[in-house]
């Protein structure tokens, strides 16, 4: 579904991916974690292309991720949830929610209005669709944010720290609906440090240091026994 | 005291007052619709990566910004004629001259007010907006122009205020606008108070409706406020939405 090949990718002389490759099977749940400023964030972001690759191949449901024609097609199989939010302030939930429906696929205003409301449904938010973000919590602007990338029907969905920027009382919230997804079958790369939902959802946690990929293993093995001394490090720092 | 009111009500409403009026109002609306048409896709521009045309953009606001005004009103009814013999033709009038000096002499300041503007917006919005797969003038007129349009109401309202005091400078391209029409009518009665006062009123009048305009627009960007979204989007469910 996901294909990685040696990707390379700079920040003007900065060297922020390294010969990254990653294979990821259709409905595989992948988590990525590793040290701040390793690149987790950039390796998603390449993927569906919002910061474009130098080098190597990206492949995404059969689509060549950088090739000009196909930029928007990646962007609607894959979406994507980010650390904060970015819900658009000025359009109420739901019309958050049915603004690319309507531009991007040319669904009708009713049936964008329908899908809408049953994907905020699937993320328990239905009774706000009527709100602007500005009046709702941080777990609750999330969920709207998983169902405003929901409504464009994606194959694959990318999350940077969907719960770093949450107060305790909401990660549970999120994670719960993240759960949900992962359980109905959805292709998912999830960058995290909670180390209870990979335990659970995960099929491979994903380790990142300095733009490299340095082990990639089922979270019993990665957590129990990581093999490297930066991954083991690592660990020992979250964990406190 | 010697001012005549009867001089003043009598001239308040006459025709070529009103009609000074109406001419100074016009031109600035014309020419500040155009100056915001010229400059909002030199701001998208400048606002996107480092291009040739961003230096080129930039160099456009730098040459009209150092330009006095009252020079370039000069240029475009003087010079341009003799450059360029279609502009000696009957349609070339002052009204137009005016337009196309103001406009371009206010897109200057435009651009750089649409430019903050924009960038103020959180770059996560564009981000987002990339994210769901929309093209980018569906980003730019569903979801940055919307957000922009908060920052960069008060200085553009600023700007329409400067320009409707500037059109008076249309005067010396025998513009028949307000100021003209006191000017003339001074000189005929030496009248000053009255005729002055009426021109003082038309002004008032047409910048308090202008800020009542901001008022009534600023309505429309209640979500940016906890308390005020709770009322609008209250407002807008029990309308059915
Ligand atoms: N737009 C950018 N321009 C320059 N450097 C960047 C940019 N984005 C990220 N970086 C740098 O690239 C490195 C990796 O960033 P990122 O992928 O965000 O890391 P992570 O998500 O793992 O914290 C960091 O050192 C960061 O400073
Ligand atoms: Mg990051």
């Amino acid at each position: 579904m996901i294909s990685l090949k040696n990707v390379n990718k700079n920040y003007g002389a900065f060297h922020a991916l390294k010969d990254v490759s990653l294979d990821i099977a259709q409905g595989e749940k992948v988590v990525i974690c590793g040290p701040s400023g390793s690149g987790k964030s950039t390796l998603i972001r390449c993927v569906n292309h919002l910061e474009p690759h130098d080098s190597g191949e990206i492949r995404l449901d059969g689509l060549e991720v950088g090739a000009a024609k196909d930029v928007l097609k990646v962007r609607r199989t894959a979406g994507m949830v980010f650390q904060n939010f970015n819900l658009f302030p000025h359009l109420t939930v739901l019309e958050n929610c049915i603004l690319a429906p309507k531009l991007a696929s040319g669904v009708s205003d009713r049936e964008a209005r329908k899908m809408a409301e049953e994907y905020l449904a699937r993320v328990h938010i239905l009774d706000q669709a009527w709100k602007f973000p500005i009046q709702l919590s941080g777990g609750q602007q999330q969920r709207v944010a998983i169902a405003r990338a929901l409504c464009m029907k994606p194959k694959v969905m990318l999350f940077d720290e969907p719960t770093s920027a949450l107060d305790p009382e909401m990660v549970g919230e999120v994670l719960d609906v993240m759960g949900e997804l992962a359980a109905e079958g959805m292709t998912m790369i999830c960058v995290t440090h909670e180390m209870a939902f990979a335990r659970k959802v995960a099929d491979r946690v994903v380790f990142m240091d300095a733009g490299r990929i340095i082990e990639v293993a089922p979270p019993e093995e990665f957590f129990a026994a990581p093999k490297s001394d930066r991954a083991r490090a690592f660990l020992s720092q979250i964990s406190h | 005291m010697n001012f005549d009111p009867s001089t003043y009500w009598e001239a308040l409403f006459s025709w070529p007052f009103l009609r000074g009026a109406l001419l100074t109002l016009g031109l600035t609306v014309a020419a500040h619709m155009t100056a915001i048409l010229i400059a909002l896709p030199l701001a998208v521009v400048l606002n996107g990566p480092p291009s040739a045309l961003r230096k080129l953009i930039t160099a456009y606001v730098g040459f009209f910004r150092a330009v006095p005004t009252l020079l370039q009103l000069l240029f475009v009814w003087n010079a341009l004629p003799q450059i360029f013999p279609i502009f000696r033709e009957e349609w070339f009038t002052p009204f137009l001259a005016a337009w196309i000096a103001l406009s371009l002499n206010e897109s200057a300041y435009q651009v750089e007010i649409n430019r903050s503007a924009l960038s103020a917006v959180d770059g996560g919005q564009m981000a987002a907006g990339q994210a769901i797969g929309l093209k980018r003038s569906h980003i730019y007129r569903y979801i940055m122009l919307p957000q922009a349009l908060r920052v960069a109401l008060p200085p553009t309202m600023n700007e329409f205020i400067t320009l409707l005091k500037l059109t008076s400078l249309a005067s010396i391209i025998s513009l028949q606008e307000l100021m003209t029409v006191t000017q003339i009518n001074v000189a005929r009665t030496f009248q000053f108070s009255e005729y002055y006062a009426v021109a003082l009123t038309w002004y008032l009048v047409m910048v308090y409706s202008l800020m009542g305009l901001q008022k009534l627009v600023e309505r429309r960007f209640r979500w940016s406020s906890r308390t005020e979204a709770a009322v609008l989007a209250e407002a807008r469910r029990s309308r059915g939405w």
